[in-house]
């Protein structure tokens, strides 16, 4: 289980019991959101161990944790456009999106999005699928946070990223409540910073 | 279907308050006779006035931002489109707010947002008001063991899913979805929650389609919408 690094301050004695107590307080917060994800196995097909998040969800000082940990990481990173990934990016990025003053831009499955809308084909384990998003959503040279539930072999999350950059955006982070690292998400999102709270193994 | 209803309740409409707002400007100078109850009663009801102000300047503004995209998806069909809502932080953070304003001393535990665009407007409310959020979803995206309720389409039936065990008998809950068209949709959630033993305070959306009567199939399950829009 990993959690973001707090900056250390320069000064030595007066700060570190500070210091030691908020990551204290950091590390029973991502305590809290972790335990409070269910896995269900075999699901959605045998060997597949899902993680849930919608049990967090029902725990609503953790859900409240989680959106506070993405919000103070991004509410001074100058964000303008939160991009959730359909379906469980819009369960956090709104919230995100809200609290830092930016817009929110679903992106979505084929054919869900009205009007112009630009495409984006990815590889899955087995063929492919597709990411869209509306033309004239983002704007050149805005800065992006692309959210999602889960990265797992980060395909999803390069089309998202895809699609911004295409449309002129600068994709600032990807960030997502869950890794499982040994799929190596992380791998495939052209070097763009990855940030997640909880990693499960 | 629904069995219940006679008639429906419901809480007042936007349109309501933003007559109330037009009568004083239209009769600014109205004479009212001066007795410490009636002048009481004038500055209450100078200051509702003035909250259906706000609150109209804020609804004025979510409309305008929603746009409209005719003939999607299909030809005579006027879509409304909230995601140029979602682009306008203001409109946004003022759609959020307006209900939680209504629903934070009403005693909700679960908001219940039907997926996919309940699932952007039902997570702020819920962690506004410390709720319970729970995603009503479409067959076989819920991991692990869900209650299922199948509902009537234009064209065929669909299908609504719950988890069993997120909602317990004696919760409150708010329903949300972006709109109501023919009523279909929430009814079916309001289905999958009563037979769970909870108790649907009410089901809110943004935006309504009055003509397509999903308020009448609601029956007696009190509907708070923000817009009411033509939908054909």
């Amino acid at each position: 289980m990993t959690y973001p690094q707090e900056e250390v301050d320069g000064k030595e004695r007066g700060e570190k019991p500070m210091m030691k107590k908020n990551n204290k307080r950091l590390e029973t917060k991502i305590e809290g959101i972790a335990s409070s994800i269910r896995v269900v196995p075999h699901f959605p097909k045998p060997g597949i161990m899902f993680q849930d998040i919608t049990t967090l969800l029902l725990n609503p000082k953790a859900f409240k944790n989680t959106i506070d940990l993405f919000v103070e990481r991004y509410s001074s990173m100058d964000i303008s456009v939160v991009a959730g990934v359909e379906a469980r990016g819009f369960i956090f990025g709104p919230s995100i999106a809200l609290a830092i003053g930016a817009k929110f831009i679903p992106l979505r499955k084929p054919r869900k999005l009205p009007g112009e809308v630009i495409s984006e084909r990815y590889v899955l384990e087995y063929g492919t699928d597709c990411l869209e998003m509306h033309v004239g959503a983002v704007q050149p040279g805005e800065r992006a946070l692309v959210v999602d539930d889960l990265i797992a072999t980060g395909g999803t999350l390069c089309a998202a990223m895809n699609l911004l950059e295409r449309a002129g955006a600068e994709v600032v982070e990807c960030a997502c409540v869950i890794e499982l690292p040994e799929l190596k998400g992380r791998e495939r999102l052209n070097g763009k910073p990855l940030f997640v709270l909880v990693e499960s193994h | 279907m629904l069995h219940t209803s006679l008639h429906c309740r419901s809480f007042p409409s936007p349109s309501h308050l933003r007559s109330l707002v037009l009568s004083s400007r239209l009769f600014p100078s109205v004479a009212v006779r001066t007795s410490p109850t009636l002048s009481l009663r004038r500055s209450r009801a100078n200051r509702s006035i003035a909250m259906a102000a706000t609150e109209d300047s804020r609804i004025k503004r979510i409309a305008s931002s929603i746009r409209v995209i005719p003939d999607w998806p299909k030809p005579g069909v006027m879509f409304q489109d909230i995601t140029t809502l979602l682009l306008d932080p203001q409109a946004f953070k003022d759609s959020i707010d307006l209900f939680v304003e209504r629903y934070k001393d009403k005693g909700i535990t679960v908001v219940a947002g039907v997926e996919a665009r309940g699932f952007i407007f039902g997570p702020p409310i819920a962690l506004a008001i410390g709720a319970k959020f729970v995603p009503m979803r479409k067959p076989n995206k819920l991991p692990g063991e869900v209650i299922s309720e199948e509902y009537s389409l234009e064209y065929g039936t669909d299908v609504m899913e719950m988890h069993v065990g997120a909602v317990q008998p004696g919760d409150r809950v708010l329903v949300i979805d972006d709109l109501i068209a023919t009523g279909g949709t929430l009814c079916a959630a309001i289905r999958l929650l009563e037979r769970v033993g909870a108790e649907v305070v009410e089901s809110a959306c943004v935006i309504e389609l009055p003509e397509l009567k999903g308020r009448e199939r609601l029956g007696d399950r009190p509907l708070f919408v923000l817009i009411k829009a033509k939908g054909v």
